[in-house]
């Protein structure tokens, strides 16, 4: 029985439509909401949101965060896929210890972290019985943008990594032992074998974990929402505040519609970035 | 088969049950003691003893211009209406006038501010107010000693509770004065209800008067006393509890945990006073009976029952809403709901009290106007912005919300025609 041309096409419908409906649609509605203003159709919004007190600190804040955090988190996880590839026993333990924090939802490990960092907490106590602070002292305010900086970047760090991890694992797996024997034969050392053999084998995997990783941290909200609250605006906790608390759907949709620009510059310098170079394949 | 037609029938009797129940029924639509739980102790607490069956619907705000237009085409189900003084002031040529009842504000002792309020601005008494509630002070006693000579908690004025924030901080080192300047923190009512007409006397008119730049450096100059974890807290109770703050301003169902986990440690008490009086915003709730309503000699029965001491005091211990008329506080109640309930009478009686109402008439444009609030604040004290430039910069953005939601002056500042204009 001859298969119709068209099975293809029927296999691939339903998910078809479920990003039609699911994503294009609300896409588009956005889009249209941005620049929906009470005088017609306009750019009315967008200025708002530019001219917005919190606007210059919320773009400078989401940059700041992912241009630090996802290059620490690549190289944690390329540091973590090299050692796994190492262990002799215990290794399906270590897998598993390192992904627990895929499992907890971001506003639960960003309310661990509040634990952690907020006045009558863990750290406070534990700096205080060892005598290296007088009284508890305040990181997580207005007065310290830097240590309120540090302790969402490690918050981040600490939730994210196990993905960017997850995708390098899985790419480390499909390199054959055999290049880095045959390396070693020739004399490298472990960096060069690293650096010469398997980052280069290793690249389509980064551009996907980068990817994922730069557009999840552009969206970044819950851990920051929970550590920074007001003090350490990001783009999308503006988008939320304009839509739950200042009510005002347009201003919230250009957020949503700049973040959506972004992310997708991101993905184009990375993919640009890594592509393969003339004659290679992959 | 007959299984299926059994259910049918059933359903059928449930229906016609139902139909008959509503008809005896008073219906009484609510905007307030909205979630289930709450919905469910106005049922069997504060309605139990009601004169007539009443079938108590709570509605979403938004709702509930819609039902009275429904029932003004015809439908004719409401008999009476419960919401805030700013949903109710809108829809005022909707109600009957309670004049016939008037009687009961004097009878029962309900102070006058809060019924001038009820007549909206006419003649005629549009709705009876029903419950309050407000934000007032807490302070752990031990702050006391830090107070400063001569200053009393229930006179206490701004530049007092600065001086004591001071006192505070040079005796124990700590910044122990709080504000719910957070994310989802209610700061905004303290500039429009509290700060503000204390020291101008009004709220969107005199947003930019030279008063309220002498009202920005004193709260400026509070604030090096306040502690800096101010902008994470939303709910008071908690830093007052875990003693991080010592003397804090809050809605009192933001306080509540506090006050009854620990009511040996805290006092209730007013807020303070500036040049212009003792502002405070009243969270009004009251009673109006619609033109259409199916019932009104009901309505008024049951209004009646509403107000009596004793269901005030059911609604208290049902839902945080506190007394407007006088009554005498039961020996039984909870220590921690009698020490609010003392400081919300002290507060309205307070010889200077300047009650400010909650923003009327703003609709969708409620969320930008409390914005503009925050956002001076963040420039003046946070940012150390020049004070006359942001005030008339937000003067602008404030304008602009006003004319967008045509929304007139609210008290204390004077009536406007069309739109509440800035000076």
């Amino acid at each position: 029985m001859q298969p119709s041309a068209l099975r293809p096409y029927l296999l691939i419908a339903p998910s078809l439509v479920f990003l039609l409906l699911l994503f294009v649609v609300p896409l588009v509605q956005t889009v249209a909401l941005a620049f929906d203003t009470p005088s017609g159709p306009g750019l009315g919004s967008f200025a708002r949101m530019v001219g917005d007190l919190d606007f210059a600190d919320a773009l400078r804040n989401t940059f700041a965060l992912v241009l630090c955090v996802v290059p620490l988190q690549l190289a944690a996880a390329l540091g973590m896929s090299m050692m796994l590839r190492h262990l002799r026993g215990g290794r399906d333990i270590v897998l598993w210890i390192w992904t627990i924090p895929l499992g907890i939802s971001d506003l639960a490990a960003g309310l661990v972290w509040l634990a952690i960092l907020t006045d009558k907490g863990y750290l406070n106590t534990v700096l205080f019985e060892l005598g290296a602070i007088p009284a508890p002292q305040s990181w997580l305010t207005y007065e310290t943008p830097g240590v309120l900086f540090l302790g969402i970047l490690i918050a981040e760090f600490w939730r994210a990594t196990a993905i960017v991890f997850v995708v390098i694992v899985a790419g480390v797996q499909l390199i054959p032992q055999e290049y880095e024997e045959a390396a070693s034969v020739f004399g490298a050392t472990a960096w060069q074998r690293f650096r010469r053999v398997t980052l280069p084998l290793l690249r389509p995997t980064i551009q996907t974990a980068l990817i994922l990783r730069a557009v999840l941290a552009f969206e970044a909200f819950a851990v920051v929402l929970a550590i920074g609250g007001r003090n350490f605006p990001v783009l999308v906790s503006q988008a939320f505040a304009w839509q739950y608390q200042n009510q005002n759907y347009s201003v919230a949709a250009c957020y949503a519609v700049l973040v959506t620009l972004v992310s997708l510059a991101a993905t184009l310098v990375i993919l640009l970035a890594l592509r393969p170079r003339a004659g290679e394949t992959v | 088969m007959s299984g299926r037609l059994t259910m049918l029938w059933c359903a059928l009797l449930v229906g016609l049950a139902a139909t008959a129940a509503r008809a005896d029924e008073l219906v009484f639509l609510s905007t307030q003691l909205r979630p289930l739980e709450e919905a469910q102790k106005a049922r069997t607490q504060i309605l139990k003893g009601a004169p007539m069956p009443v079938s108590y619907l709570p509605e979403e705000p938004p709702q509930l211009p819609i039902h009275l237009q429904a029932d003004e085409q015809g439908a004719r189900t409401i008999s009476l209406v419960g919401a805030l003084h700013g949903e109710l002031a809108p829809l005022a040529a909707s109600f009957q006038p309670l004049d016939q009842q008037a009687g009961l504000l004097a009878q029962r002792g309900v102070p006058e501010q809060i019924a001038r309020l009820a007549h909206l601005g006419t003649d005629h008494l549009m709705y009876m107010p029903w419950m309050q509630a407000t934000y007032i002070m807490a302070a752990n006693k031990k702050a006391l000693p830090y107070l400063p000579q001569g200053a009393t908690l229930e006179t206490l004025t701004y530049a007092q509770l600065a001086q004591w924030a001071e006192n505070a901080e040079k005796a124990t080192g700590q910044r122990v004065l709080g504000f719910p300047a957070g994310p989802t923190g209610l700061m905004a009512r303290f500039f429009q209800g509290y700060l503000l007409p204390s020291y101008t006397g009004g709220v969107v008119v005199s947003f930019r008067s030279p008063e309220a730049v002498t009202m920005w450096e004193a709260f400026k100059a509070l604030w090096k006393h306040a502690n800096p974890n101010s902008t994470n807290y939303n709910f008071m109770q908690e830093p007052l509890l875990s003693g991080d703050v010592l003397i804090a301003w809050d809605h009192v169902a933001r306080l509540q945990n506090a006050f009854r986990n620990k009511p040996d440690d805290f006092l209730a008490f007013p807020a303070p006073a500036g040049p212009k009086g003792r502002g405070f915003m009243p969270v009004l709730v009251g009673v109006a009976v619609p033109k259409t309503a199916p019932d009104a000699a009901g309505a008024s029965k049951l209004i009646d029952y509403l107000l009596q001491p004793e269901t005030q005091i059911a609604t208290l211990r049902a839902s945080f809403f506190f007394p407007v008329v006088k009554v005498a506080l039961p020996t039984d109640l909870e220590v921690g709901l009698k020490l609010e309930a003392q400081a919300v009478q002290q507060q309205q009686t307070a010889p200077d009290a300047l009650p400010t109402l909650l923003p009327v008439g703003l609709g969708s444009h409620n969320g930008e106007f409390d914005k503009i609030f925050v956002d001076t604040f963040q420039r003046i004290v946070l940012r150390d912005q020049p004070v006359q430039d942001v005030l008339a910069r937000e003067a602008e953005d404030m304008q602009r919300v006003l004319n967008a939601a045509q929304a007139p002056c609210w008290s204390p500042d004077p009536p406007s025609q069309g739109a509440c204009q800035v000076k």
